[in-house]
C-alpha cells in the first residue's frame, strides 16, 4: 500500500510541470554543490593576489573576490554549508515537533492545553531576538546556529502533527492497541507517529527553504556561519559591500540562493498538492 | 467587548515582562560587557565607570531598579552612544521604520487582496498561473537578496534611483528598499486571499447570490470578500513580524537612519539597554497588532463572540 501511495504522488507530481521543473532545477543545483568545487582546479581558502576581484572568464567562471578567492568554489561551498544547515536544523525542528505534537494531540485534555497553550506564546514572540541573543551569549558557533534555528521552526510542525494525530486517535487500531495493553508512549511512537509521518514529511520539505533563508538572513548580519568558511548568505553580506565595483560578488552567490529557495518551495508546494489535493489550491 | 479587550490588554503585560525579564537575563549571560573595547582605560576609571551605570551592583538590585524606570517610561542611558538616552536614540530612529513599515505593510494589503481575489476568479487560467508564480518569487527570495537585485538594476546599471542613502521627505530614496520589503508580505497576502476566496466562491451562499442576479463586482465586494479576510487578517501579526526582521536587513543596506541596526548592534555591543528598549518596543507592537487581529475578527465574521 506504501508503494502505491508512493507511485501515485510521482505520477502527480510528474503531471504538474512546475513542480517537475524545479525538481530538475534542484537536483542540478545540488549536483554542482557537490561535484563543484572537486572539479574546480581552485580551492575555496586559497588566496591569489594576482587575480583580485577578477572579473567572470575562462579562468574563474563566476569571478574572484577581494582576496583573489574564486567565487565558482566559494559559491557552492557556501551552498554546501546552507544545504547542511537546512537538513540538519530542518531534521531538528522536524523530530521535536513530530514528538511534541504527537504527545499533545494523543494524551489531549489538560495536558494538550498547556502544552499548545505554550506553542502559541512562543509563536507570538518575536523569536528572531532570541536567535540573535543566543548567538551572541553562546557564541557564534554551528552548534548553536543549528539549535536555535531548530528552536525555532519546531512550533509549526508541532501544530500540524498535533491536528494529524487528533483526527487519527479515535480509530480502531489505536483502540485495539490500547486492549491489547500497550503502554502509552509504545502507542504513540509505534502506532500514531507512523501514521502522520506522510504529511508531515510534505510539511518538512517546505521547512528546508524557510531554514535555509533564516540561516543565510542570520549570516548575512555577520551572526551566522564565520569566516574562513562562508555560506550562502555571508557571500551575498559581501558582494553588497562590493556590487558597484564588482557585481559578480553579489550575483552568484544571490542567484544560486534565489534558484535554490525558489526550487524547494515549488517542489515543496507540488508535493503537497500530490500528497494532499484538498488542502491547497 | 469593550470589557474583553480590556482583559486581553491586561493580559499583555505579564507576556510583556516575560520578555523583559528573558531579555534582561540572557543579555547578562553573555560573555563581555558594554566597556571592552576601551582596554585603553586604567581598572580604577573601569571601575568608575562600572559604578556610574550601576553595573557593580548586584544583578537582581540592577533589574530592580531597571523596572521601576521603566514603570516611569525611563529607558535608561545607552552603553555605547554616549550623551544619549535610549528614549532618545529610538525616538530619532523610529519614525524611518515606523514609515517603512506601515507603507510596506499597506501596499501588501492594497496590492495583495485584488491580485488574490483576482486569481481566484480568473482560477486556472494564465492570470493566475501567473499571479501565483509572482507570489512565489516573493515568497522564496529574502529581502536582503531582492535589494541588492534593485539596486544593481534600478540604481548602477540604469540610474534611476539611488542605491542607498536617506534624504528627509525623498521619495526616491524610499522607492527600492520599501519594494524589498514590501514583496514578502504581498505575496502571502496574494497567496492567502487566493486559496480562502477560492473556498468562499465555492460556498453556498456566494451561489445564491449569484443566482439571485445581483452583478459579480456586488457578490465580491458585499458578500465574500469579508468571509474570504479572515485568513488574511490573522496573518497580521506575522507580516509585521516579517517586516520588522526585514528592516534589520533592508535599513542597514539602503542606509536607512532608522532603528533596526540597533537592535543587532546593541547585542553584538553589549548596550544592555538599548537592547531591551528595542525587544520592549516590537514586542509591544507586535502585541498590539495581535490585539487588533482579534477585534478585526469579531468585524469580518460576526460570528465571533468575545466570551469569558
Amino acid at each position: 500500500m506504501k508503494s502505491a501511495l508512493a507511485s501515485e504522488t510521482w505520477r502527480r507530481l510528474r503531471a504538474n510541470p512546475a513542480a517537475f521543473t524545479a525538481l530538475v532545477v534542484l537536483a542540478a543545483l545540488l549536483g554542482m554543490a557537490l561535484i563543484g568545487p572537486w572539479i574546480s582546479p581552485y580551492r575555496a581558502e586559497a588566496l591569489d593576489w594576482s587575480q583580485v576581484a577578477a572579473n567572470p572568464g575562462a579562468g574563474h567562471w563566476f569571478g574572484t573576490d577581494r582576496l583573489g578567492r574564486d567565487l565558482f568554489v566559494r559559491t557552492l561551498e557556501g551552498a554546501r554549508v546552507s544545504m547542511t544547515v537546512g537538513l540538519i536544523a530542518g531534521s531538528v525542528s522536524f523530530s521535536v515537533g513530530l514528538c511534541y505534537g504527537a504527545v499533545a494531540g494523543y494524551i489531549g485534555g489538560r495536558t494538550d492545553e498547556v502544552m499548545m497553550r505554550l506553542v502559541e506564546i512562543l509563536g507570538g514572540l518575536p523569536l528572531i531576538f532570541f536567535v540573535i541573543f543566543l548567538t551572541v551569549v553562546f557564541g557564534r558557533n554551528e552548534l548553536v546556529l543549528f539549535v536555535s534555528i531548530g528552536a525555532v521552526g519546531w512550533l509549526t510542525m508541532a501544530r500540524i502533527v498535533r491536528g494529524q494525530t487528533l483526527s487519527i486517535r479515535r480509530q480502531e487500531f489505536i483502540e485495539a492497541a490500547v486492549a491489547s495493553g500497550a503502554g502509552t508512549a509504545r502507542i504513540i511512537f509505534r502506532h500514531v507517529v507512523p501514521n502522520v509521518l506522510g504529511l508531515v514529511i510534505v510539511y518538512a520539505t517546505l521547512t528546508v527553504p524557510q531554514i535555509m533563508l533564516f540561516e543565510s538572513f542570520l549570516s548575512f548580519l555577520g551572526l551566522g556561519i564565520q569566516e574562513p568558511r562562508a555560506s550562502l548568505g555571508t557571500l551575498i553580506a559581501e558582494g553588497v559591500g562590493e556590487m558597484e565595483a564588482a557585481p559578480w560578488m553579489l550575483l552568484a552567490p544571490g542567484v544560486f540562493l534565489t534558484l535554490l529557495l525558489m526550487s524547494l518551495n515549488v517542489f515543496g508546494d507540488g508535493l503537497r498538492d500530490a500528497l494532499d489535493p484538498k488542502e491547497h489550491r | 467587548m469593550a470589557r474583553y479587550f480590556l482583559r486581553r490588554l491586561a493580559a499583555a503585560i505579564p507576556t510583556l515582562f516575560v520578555i523583559i525579564t528573558l531579555t534582561f537575563f540572557l543579555i547578562r549571560l553573555a560573555p563581555g560587557g558594554p566597556f571592552d573595547e576601551e582596554r585603553s582605560v586604567p581598572p580604577e576609571i573601569m571601575a568608575n565607570l562600572r559604578a556610574a551605570y550601576g553595573l557593580d551592583q548586584p544583578i537582581l538590585g540592577q533589574y530592580a531598579r531597571y523596572l521601576a524606570a521603566l514603570a516611569h517610561g525611563d529607558f535608561g542611558p545607552s552603553f555605547r552612544y554616549k550623551d544619549f538616552t535610549v528614549t532618545e536614540l529610538i525616538a530619532q530612529g523610529f519614525p524611518v521604520t515606523l514609515t517603512l513599515g506601515t507603507i510596506a505593510l499597506t501596499l501588501a494589503l492594497a496590492l495583495g487582496i485584488p491580485i488574490g481575489t483576482f486569481a481566484a476568479l480568473r482560477h486556472d487560467s494564465g492570470w493566475d498561473t501567473a499571479a501565483m508564480s509572482l507570489a512565489i518569487v516573493g515568497v522564496a527570495i529574502p529581502s536582503f537578496v531582492v535589494l541588492p537585485f534593485l539596486g544593481l538594476l534600478f540604481g548602477v546599471h540604469l540610474h534611476w534611483l539611488p542605491v542607498a542613502g536617506w534624504e528627509p521627505a525623498s521619495i526616491r530614496h524610499l522607492v527600492l528598499p520599501v519594494t524589498a520589503l514590501t514583496l514578502p508580505p504581498l505575496a502571502y497576502v496574494a497567496r492567502l486571499t487566493r486559496a480562502s476566496m477560492l473556498e468562499v466562491l465555492a460556498s453556498a451562499f456566494v451561489r445564491t447570490a449569484i443566482a439571485k442576479g445581483l452583478p459579480l463586482s456586488t457578490v465580491i465586494v458585499r458578500h465574500a470578500l469579508r468571509p474570504a479576510l479572515v485568513p488574511v487578517a490573522g496573518y497580521l501579526a506575522p507580516a509585521v513580524a516579517s517586516i520588522m526582521t526585514g528592516s534589520l536587513v533592508v535599513e542597514s543596506i539602503a542606509g536607512l537612519p532608522g532603528v533596526g541596526r540597533y537592535l543587532v548592534q546593541g547585542a553584538l555591543n553589549r548596550d544592555y539597554t538599548l537592547v531591551l528598549g528595542m525587544v520592549i518596543l516590537y514586542s509591544a507592537l507586535l502585541i498590539g497588532m495581535g490585539l487588533l487581529v482579534d477585534l478585526l475578527y469579531a468585524w469580518l465574521d460576526p460570528r465571533v463572540r468575545f466570551e469569558r
